[in-house]
This record gives structure tokens, C-alpha cells and sequence, in this order.
């Protein structure tokens, strides 16, 4: 068999580009579980639901995917602060986040496919925009842009947040928050109220994710259980909690399955993941680029 | 109450259900009883990792098929792929082979990520569905995605119908289960569990070797769920991978216990007789979906309201000390191994 330098060259440049949408996808995680301990695990069912916002808004007024998204930000942050606000009252105030949390978020995730799967059914959604057919010939390079466009909007994404979270001061403060609330409470600063800010960007990140995802794949109610490996073998490979960290890391893994789904059939690209997540929890735990 | 005498109650117990089922002559009967049965079964195997050890699981499923699939696996091998016939292995053979295969998986994942924190072993079961499921999807030998058929044999010397024969298999697996659960909470094993779900630094600290605890939790819990998914294929005739790893036996054998309630193994066989027998009316009566929305709302709700479960609210409704309630009299007395 002759090998093909093509095909390996345009696997690790499509695999670049959809590990720039997984760091979109992944970057809510990062703030949720990387700074604020959260392990939210429904975070991939709001993908979703953005991913069907995009849809129904596209589909009614024909609207671009990634501006309703964008329009959608507010209503996803709010969503998000208020399920961090039960999630406040109900368990971390009791120290009950271990078990009963993480069955809350798991409750979350559920409902959430079950009710998208009663209202819209289980066939395959696709949205239109103008970026969706063509794509863009370089030499032997073959980029279509409906990758393109949401790989480069995620990056921009990334570098808001990474502004946000080092320039600001709200950003400062949700950093100093998963070091110590306590000298945090001692700076008069409430470190509830920053936490439930950062909840709700984190969530708020979600409605960008779903609209990309939606532009790159098909979506039906339970596409966002396969991401659930994905985002967090990113947010722990990128070393928790670390933006560039997670931008390097879904990179990796975008390359890693596109690779394997190039060479070995698409059918084994799942278990890329969670083979990442395995072999980084067993052999360096504190990530990438880990403090 | 000693373990035997335990055993003997609901061997009795377990007889007259039988004996009822029997008498009421209808085989949808069996059909919803051993979705009952098997209910009972993987919550309390949830139970003995997530109730005892404070360690969540959300890989049932996987558990589940593992058994599912080795008894696939081994139904193929001995009747051969050209001429399907009725004779494999006895069921109970399937089900120790399908719970050693289940057990060692459970193990090699608790190894892996259970030095860690608790929520990376949270993360890898879940993921570790996601990559069994790519695995059978891509193994033909077990029918890949399109599914492979079972021929269930009509009838079982003894017994008759072979659905009350797997009905009456899984009940007995559910008294095992019970008993196993009850026997570790009232052991040396039981304690050292519940300084692990009390406060794990601490329990380390004082010399109890939480690793090795958490593994034989992860052990005895993935097995239990492998005994349970064993008969599964005979059961349902043709299985697939989309519905064997679907989500419902994760949310369930989650919800079970949280809404019976975790200390405690009265907990999970109250909360899966309820819910067990509540979505069988609410499967027939209304829709599966909707019924598995019901199950994720009382999940929600109940974590939050209700946090110690049924038990919990009955406890607090009698007054009682939960020392009282679940009776560890014996603790100072003659239990072999009483923590001191």
C-alpha cells in the first residue's frame, strides 16, 4: 500500500481545525471544572440546546447560526446562574457536591435529552448558512469553511475569555476564587456572586459551542454524549483550568481522531478520547501545561 | 439478624412472590417482574460503590452489556454462526462468566483513576460506555451495530415457561445481591466504606487502606452488574448495542437508590420497586420517553429536596436515631471484625 502524504496532511489540518471548534466546545469546562470545581457533566446537553436555538432561529428566520448565538449569550448566562444558584443552596452549601451534585448534573443532562427528544424527535438537524457549501483549494489542501469559520470564531472566543479572565477585574476574581475563598471574603468581595458569574459565562459559552456544532454535524438529541468524554479528557490534558492549555490539548486530540478516523475507519474515533483521558489520568494528572 | 437466617426470610420471600406469579397465569407478569428484578440488582450493586464509598458511577450500562455481550460471545461460540440453535451454556454459568468479566473490567478503571479525586472516576465511567459501545459497534463477531438474535428455548425442564425460569434466575439474584450489600454494611469492610464516604483523608490518615477498599468496592459492584446483564440477551431475544448502553440503565440504577436512599441496602430495593413498578405502569399506560423523563425528574428533585431518600423521610417522620434504625446493636458484641 502506498502511503499517502495527501491524505496525512489534510487529516492533521482538518484535525487542527476541528480541535479549534473542541476548544470552544471544551473552554465551559475549563471554567467549571478547572477553576471552580464544578464538575458539571451536563455541560455538553447545553451544547445541545444551543445547537437547537441556532436551528430553530435559523430555520424560522433564516438567520446566520453563529450571530444567533451570539444574540442567545445572554439568555445561556442567565440559565447558567441560575442553576448554579440551586446548585449552590442544594449541595455546596452542605458540602454534598460529591455524590448529590454530580447526580443533579447527571439528572440535568438527562431531562435535557429526553425533553429535546419528545419536542423535536430523534432525526438529524442541520442549519444553512452561507459558509456551509464551499470550501477553499490550496495547493493539495481541501479546507472547507463551514470548519473554517468555526474554528477561527472559537479561537477568538478563547482569546475574549483568556482578556476577560486575566485583565478584568471579575476575571482576577474568578481566578483568585478556586485558590482561596477566604482571602477572596477577606478583599469584601462575595465568592458566591463570582461564582455565579463565572457559572453563567461558562454555560454562556455553550450557546457559541452548539451553534459551531451545529454548522460542522448534524445534531440529534444525544450527539452530546460522545462529548462528554471529549470535553473532559481536553480540560484535564490542557491542565485544568488553564485556557491555552486547552486550546493546545483540543488540538491534539482533534489531530489524534482525525487520524485515526482517516486511517482506521470513522467508526473508532470515540474511543480516541477516552483512551487521552485514561492515559493522561494514569500518567501525568496535572495536565499539559498543569500548575 | 444473622446473615442465614436473612437469606432464609427472603428465600421465603422471594418463593412466595414466585409462587403468586405463578398463580396469576400471565406471563406479562414475568416479563415486568424481571425488569424489577433487575432493577433491584444494579441498584444495589451501585449502591455497594456509590452509597457505601461516596463514589459515583455512571458507567452502569457498561457494566451491564459487558455481561450482555460476553454471553453473546459465548452463545455464538458454541452454537456456531451458520445454524442458530436453542443450546448454550445453563444461565447461571453465563452469569458467573459475565460477572468475572464485568469484575475485572470495574477493577482495571479503579486502578486507573480511583487514586485520583473522585470526580475523574465519575468522568471515566461515563466515557467508559461511550468506548465499549464503539468496541461492540465494531466487532462483528457479537453482530456489530445491526444487533444479534438469541434464541430463547420454549421451555426449561421443571420449571415450563422459560421466562419464569429467567425470572426466578434474577430474583435469586436479587436476594444474593441484597445480601451481599447487607452483610458489607454490617462488616469490617462495611465501616471501612462509609470512612471513605464520611472523609477520605481522614480514613487514610488513621491507617484504613482506602485504595484497596475502593478497588473491592469497584470489584464487587462492577460484577454484581455483569450477573445482572448476563440473562439479558435471552431475555429480550435480539440485542443492540444503541438500546444495551443506552442511558436509561445509568439514570435508573442511579436514581434508585438516591430516591430510596444510599446508606442503607433497604434504600435501593425500595426506591427500585417503586420506580421499577412505577415505569412499567407509566411504560404501558403512557410512553417509554416519558417515562424516562418522570425517572430523571424525581432524580432532580429528590436530590435536592429529599436528600437522604425515602428512608431518610421515614426515619425523620419516626424520630429515631439512625443508629436504632439500622440496627448496629451488634457492632461492640460479636461482629468478627468491629472496627474499634
Amino acid at each position: 500500500m502506498i502511503f499517502s502524504y495527501d491524505l496525512l496532511i489534510n487529516a492533521v489540518v482538518s484535525g487542527i481545525l476541528i480541535g479549534g471548534f473542541y476548544a470552544a466546545v471544551s473552554c465551559g469546562i475549563t471554567i467549571s471544572f478547572g477553576i471552580l470545581d464544578i464538575v458539571n457533566i451536563a455541560h455538553p446537553a447545553f451544547i445541545i440546546l444551543g445547537s437547537y436555538a441556532a436551528y430553530i432561529v435559523n430555520a424560522t428566520f433564516g438567520l446566520d447560526p453563529i450571530l444567533t448565538s451570539i444574540v442567545m449569550v445572554p439568555a445561556f448566562y442567565v440559565l447558567g446562574a441560575g442553576i448554579y444558584q440551586v446548585y449552590y443552596f442544594a449541595f455546596e452549601k452542605h458540602n454534598q457536591e460529591s455524590l448529590r451534585g454530580l447526580a443533579f448534573f447527571f439528572g440535568l443532562l438527562f431531562i435535557t435529552e429526553v425533553s429535546l427528544v419528545l419536542y423535536f424527535g430523534v432525526d438529524y438537524r442541520y442549519v444553512d448558512a452561507s459558509y456551509s457549501g464551499p470550501s477553499w483549494h490550496f495547493a493539495m489542501l481541501d479546507i472547507p469553511f463551514r470548519i473554517l469559520v468555526p474554528c477561527l470564531v472559537s479561537l477568538l472566543l478563547i482569546a475574549v475569555l483568556q482578556l476577560i479572565l486575566t485583565r478584568t477585574f471579575v476575571g482576577r476574581a474568578i481566578m483568585a476564587v478556586s485558590q482561596d475563598q477566604q482571602a477572596l471574603r477577606l478583599m469584601a468581595v462575595d465568592p458566591v456572586r463570582i461564582k455565579r458569574i463565572a457559572f453563567g459565562i461558562s454555560i454562556a459559552t455553550a450557546s457559541l459551542a452548539g451553534a459551531f456544532l451545529i454548522i460542522i454535524q448534524p445534531v440529534e438529541p444525544s450527539v452530546g454524549r460522545e462529548y462528554i468524554g471529549r470535553v473532559f479528557a481536553v480540560c484535564v490534558l490542557g491542565g485544568m483550568g488553564s485556557l491555552p492549555g486547552t486550546v493546545i490539548a483540543a488540538m491534539l486530540l482533534g489531530v489524534v481522531e482525525s487520524l485515526t478516523s482517516t486511517f482506521y475507519g470513522p467508526s473508532w474515533a470515540p474511543a480516541v478520547s477516552f483512551g487521552f483521558l485514561l492515559v493522561t489520568l494514569a500518567v501525568r494528572p496535572a495536565g499539559l501545561l498543569g500548575r | 439478624m444473622r446473615t442465614p437466617a436473612f437469606l432464609l426470610i427472603w428465600l421465603a420471600i422471594a418463593a412466595a412472590v414466585f409462587g403468586l406469579s405463578v398463580a396469576f397465569d400471565n406471563d406479562y407478569v414475568f416479563f415486568a417482574g424481571y425488569v424489577i428484578m433487575q432493577y433491584i440488582v444494579l441498584s444495589t450493586a451501585w449502591n455497594i460503590l456509590g452509597g457505601y464509598c461516596g463514589y459515583v458511577n455512571f458507567g452502569t450500562a457498561a457494566f451491564f452489556a459487558l455481561g450482555a455481550y460476553s454471553t453473546v460471545a459465548i452463545y455464538k461460540y458454541t452454537t456456531g454462526d451458520d445454524t442458530p440453535s436453542q443450546f448454550s451454556m445453563p444461565i447461571p454459568f453465563l452469569m458467573l462468566i459475565g460477572g468475572a468479566v464485568s469484575g475485572v473490567v470495574g477493577f482495571g478503571m479503579g486502578y486507573l483513576t480511583l487514586r485520583l479525586r473522585g470526580a475523574f472516576f465519575a468522568i471515566a465511567t461515563l466515557a467508559l460506555s461511550v468506548v465499549l459501545e464503539t468496541l461492540v459497534v465494531n466487532w462483528d463477531y457479537v453482530g456489530g451495530s445491526r444487533g444479534a438474535y438469541i434464541i430463547r428455548p420454549e421451555n426449561i425442564w421443571l420449571i415450563g415457561n422459560y421466562i419464569r425460569y429467567l425470572f426466578l434466575i434474577m430474583m435469586l439474584l436479587a436476594v444474593a445481591a441484597i445480601t451481599i450489600a447487607r452483610l458489607i454494611e454490617h462488616s469490617r469492610l462495611g465501616y471501612g466504606f462509609a470512612t471513605i464516604r464520611d472523609d477520605e483523608l481522614a480514613a487514610e490518615a488513621c491507617g484504613v487502606p482506602t485504595l484497596r477498599l475502593k478497588l473491592i468496592a469497584t470489584t464487587i459492584s462492577g460484577a454484581l452488574m455483569g450477573m445482572a446483564g448476563a440473562p439479558f440477551p435471552y431475555y429480550i431475544g435480539f440485542l443492540q448495542p444503541d438500546s444495551t448502553f443506552g442511558l436509561d440503565y445509568a439514570v435508573n440504577s442511579i436514581a434508585m437508590p438516591l430516591i430510596g436512599g444510599t446508606t442503607t441496602w433497604i434504600g435501593p430495593l425500595v426506591g427500585a420497586l417503586l420506580l421499577g413498578s412505577l415505569q412499567q405502569i407509566a411504560t404501558v399506560t403512557i410512553s417509554s420517553a416519558v417515562n424516562l423523563l418522570i425517572v430523571g425528574c424525581l432524580l432532580v428533585g429528590f436530590v435536592i429536596v429529599a436528600p437522604n431518600g425515602i428512608v431518610g423521610l421515614v426515619r425523620t417522620h419516626w424520630r429515631r436515631k439512625p443508629e436504632e434504625f439500622v440496627g448496629r446493636r451488634r457492632v461492640d458484641t460479636d461482629a468478627p471484625g468491629a472496627v474499634p
